[in-house]
């Protein structure tokens, strides 16, 4: 039985640069580089299985996690590994594939996928099991674990993030081979966007719908899980996103691992803002060449909100399904904190912003402030529609207090969930980074 | 501005380490950023910030100080005046008010502050905003008449022992103008409470009108249960007082201010006045001296309910910090202010000790919030 679920608590950021539907460019994938970063995937220690001038097809293994080596990293395209990038301690940092235009794929095995361990080895030997990622830790979920769902949010709420309603409209047969596909390793619960009508996943097959409403982060799985089925100690929830259930799909059915995918490029640094069709981990450069303007101007792989940094010559994160480019706020601000601010965004009202609720806004990268002691109280709690005490799961991480991080409820969240916490926070703190923070002790207490 | 930012850039590496005053480095950072937001950058996580910032958030309840702060100083004019029986006008009264609280208001800044900075310069941190508004709000609860030595110690007592012995801004217990105020209510009773301290130069006045009182409202309704104020007077506050407490009207100017712009905690205020008004109403129905059988809701406008409950009750570091217990809070300060004031036969007014009581409860009704989430979630986990 279906469920509309309202949510009040969050914000919806109105940003400029919202891509325009129905404009796709194909930037093509013929000699692309691609990189698969191990910092994309938290917990995680890379062992390589290929070295510097090894030709590799799309599906074929680059490392695996030593942790848990049964979970593959896989090319995405054919080509040659090119060059392995370390930093420090030669941790590694990119694995870096050249495409050679070929797009030849490892084949998989699909047929007998009727057990639950022979749709897990399949997926895991293809290199999509990163894309399973579980409640609790928000990390790469453990293949050895019993799960009590799958968790898929078709909508994404956060500001200018794709629609997937547009990404997607040709793709539904690919979803539902998916979902089909995720049913046999735990029951798959779906959360759709209420507002949206003619909803193209409203009549996918094998999942329990839930509808939901209400501003950002309404759209966040794990938001939508705290609402539908809950997670507790002990228990684990796989979330994946719609696009890479997608990816899924097609592996169920035509056993292969291909990522391609039609993202969103957005921002008000954008000339004009649009959809690109591209593969997973592609090298940006390609995609932006000519479209934004370079000077001072902040490139984001993912949104503004949960996003990574990254140059003109970086790659597409892993997760991330768009690209936004924001103006740098390397500047002083002469009384900035005094005068009306017309045109100056805050949740509170203590600007005269509130004046045009309506306006969109073109925001940058400027902390506006410096980091303080927590004194401000009330804020967080307005932003976070879970029932969790954010202030006080913040503190007794900081404090790295286990017992107390697990009775507040470390195990339900994730650190895109305070995202909008982090975006409103008076003291200037880097919640998130405190979230994480809080999960990879919980992990390392794990094992 | 260009110039400015100039002459910041040229002497700033003199402040860094290396450069030939180092020990000055978060005074020279708090000058800056109050004269420029830094360029600071995001790096990761939340690319863009909301504006908002301490600085701003300190400003709003500085803004919404100003209404009762301005009264105040010509309401203390106001009484000078009626007390030597001059005719003056209205600049002529604000003026003087001026003339009294600006004083106070000064050495308040200077004493609060030089501790502030001494601090954070040992602990090399950046100067908190925090004391911006403790700053203001001590000289805006003393009588008109406290001499400023005694302001300077109070003040310097309440950082030092109220704020910075606890780890400074944001890790207090108690609100540390309140905690000034209650040093000067024990240590110097005098000067703080009685019938000569709430018009200035009542104390050593040479010629006072006949029949001029200087007692304030609760006080008269303490001893004969009736005040020579109207209501009206008392809600537009042309009354004997602390120099910001007196007018409910310009209180609630400021009320209006910070939960508009949503800086101070409108549930802190409304279940404080709930508190108030219903413990009334049980010692209204029960009581038997005459104190007791003033109407209930007068308690609202005589006295400093009204300014503590709006200014002092919502710092949020000192408040429950849960949002139910915030609630539960309130509504605690509306029902001490009242058994203080009327109960208790030693002080007229309850309103500093209430909410004093309020902050130290705040942790403990914080807990049991905190721990029902716990329970709450640990139940859900057993009923699966």
């Amino acid at each position: 039985m279906s469920k509309v679920i309202k949510l009040k608590k969050g914000l919806d950021i109105n940003l400029k640069g919202i891509s325009e539907l129905d404009v796709v460019t194909d930037t093509g994938v013929n000699e692309a580089e691609i990189s698969i970063k191990p910092s994309d995937f938290p917990c995680i220690k890379p062992h390589l299985e290929v070295k510097v001038g090894d030709k590799v097809k799309a599906g074929s293994v680059l490392f695996t996690d030593k942790y848990r080596p049964e979970i593959c990293f896989c090319s995405p395209v054919s080509g040659t590994v090119t060059e392995v990038r370390r930093a420090e301690r030669r941790r590694i940092t990119d694995v870096i594939v050249k495409a050679d235009g070929n797009e030849e794929f490892e084949q998989f095995d699909t047929s007998n996928l009727g057990s639950k361990d022979a749709v897990k080895s399949l997926i895991l030997k293809s290199g999509v099991w990163p894309y399973l990622r579980q409640r609790p830790f928000n990390i790469i979920a453990d293949p050895q674990a019993e799960f009590k769902a799958v968790y898929i949010s078709t909508f994404d709420s956060s500001p200018l993030a794709p629609d997937y309603q547009f990404t997607l409209k040709n793709e539904i047969d690919s979803f539902q081979a998916g979902v089909s596909l995720l049913s046999k390793i735990a029951p798959v619960y779906i959360g759709l966007n209420n507002k949206i009508q003619d909803n193209i996943f409203a009549n996918v097959k094998g999942a329990e719908i839930n509808y939901f409403e209400g501003p950002h982060p309404a759209g966040n799985a794990g938001v939508q899980i705290s609402h539908v089925c809950p997670v507790n100690k002990g228990e684990n929830v796989i979330v994946v996103d719609p696009q890479a259930v997608v990816i899924i799909g097609r592996l169920a059915t035509k056993g292969v691992y291909d990522t391609s995918k039609i993202i969103a490029l957005s921002g008000s640094r954008v000339d004009h803002p649009c959809y690109v069709k591209t593969i997973a981990n592609v090298s940006v450069a390609n995609i932006l060449d000519g479209k934004y303007t370079e000077e001072e101007s902040r490139i984001i792989s993912g949104n503004v909100l949960t996003g990574t940094k990254i140059d003109n010559n970086g790659y597409l994160g892993f997760y991330d399904n768009g690209i936004t480019i924001i103006p740098e706020g390397n500047y002083y601000d002469f009384f900035g904190w005094a005068l009306p601010g017309l045109k100056k965004y805050s949740v509170s009202r203590t600007f005269f912003s509130w004046l045009c609720p309506k306006k969109s806004y073109d925001l940058d990268t400027n902390m506006h402030g410096e980091e303080r002691a927590y004194v401000v109280t009330g804020t967080y709690e307005k932003l976070l529609p879970m029932d969790i005490l954010p202030m006080q799961l913040i503190k007794a991480i900081l404090a790295e207090n286990i017992e107390l991080m697990e009775d507040l409820g470390i195990y339900e969240v994730a650190e895109e969930d305070f995202a909008l916490c982090e975006f409103a926070d008076t003291s200037k703190t880097e919640i998130q980074a405190i979230i994480r923070k809080g999960l990879d002790l919980m992990v390392a207490e794990s094992r | 501005m260009k110039a400015i930012r100039k002459f910041l850039d040229k002497i700033k590496p003199n402040f860094q380490e290396g450069g030939k005053f180092p020990k000055l480095k978060s005074t020279f950072g708090a000058f800056e950023s109050f004269f420029f937001v830094p360029n600071h950058v995001t790096t990761k996580g939340a690319h863009i910030r909301d504006c908002m910032d301490m600085k701003r958030n300190m400003t709003a309840v500085i803004i919404a100080l100003l209404p009762a702060l301005l009264f105040g100083m010509w309401n203390v004019g106001n009484f000078h005046y009626q007390m030597t029986g001059e005719e003056a006008g209205f600049w002529c009264q604000f003026f003087y008010g001026l003339g009294q609280v600006f004083p106070i208001i000064v050495v308040s800044y200077v004493s609060g502050l030089f501790l502030e900075f001494l601090f954070a310069q040992v602990r090399k941190e950046e100067v908190n905003e925090g004391f911006l508004v403790t700053g203001l709000l001590i000289p805006m609860i003393v009588p008109v008449d406290c001499p400023l030595w005694m302001v300077a110690i109070a003040t310097m007592f309440a950082v030092l022992i109220g704020k910075e012995v606890f780890g400074g801004t944001g890790m207090n217990i108690v609100n540390p103008a309140l905690l000034a105020r209650a040093f000067l209510f024990f240590a110097y009773p005098s000067k703080m409470s009685g019938d000569k301290v709430w018009v200035a130069g009542l104390g050593d006045a040479e010629k006072v009108v006949d029949g001029f009182s200087g007692a304030t409202p609760l006080a008269q309704l303490a001893e004969k249960g009736q005040t020579q104020y109207s209501l009206s007077d008392a809600f537009f506050g042309f009354i004997p007082g602390a120099i910001g407490e007196t007018s409910t009207l310009c209180i609630l100017i400021g009320a209006v201010i910070l939960i508009w712009t949503g800086v101070a905690s409108w549930k802190i205020m409304i279940s404080g006045v709930a508190g108030l008004l219903l413990t009334g109403l049980l010692i209204n129905a029960c009581g038997s001296d005459v104190y007791t059988q003033v109407p209930y809701w007068h308690h609202l406008i005589f006295g400093g309910f009204a300014f503590g409950i709006v200014f002092m009750a919502t710092d949020p570091v000192t408040a429950a910090q849960t949002e139910t217990g915030k609630w539960i809070y309130g509504f605690l300060i509306g029902i001490m202010v009242l058994l203080v004031r009327v109960i208790n036969p030693a002080f007229p007014e309850g309103v500093m000790l209430a909410i004093l009581f309020g902050n130290i409860c705040a942790p403990l009704i914080d807990h049991f919030v905190v721990q029902a989430n716990i329970k709450r979630r640990k139940k859900r986990a057993l009923a699966k």
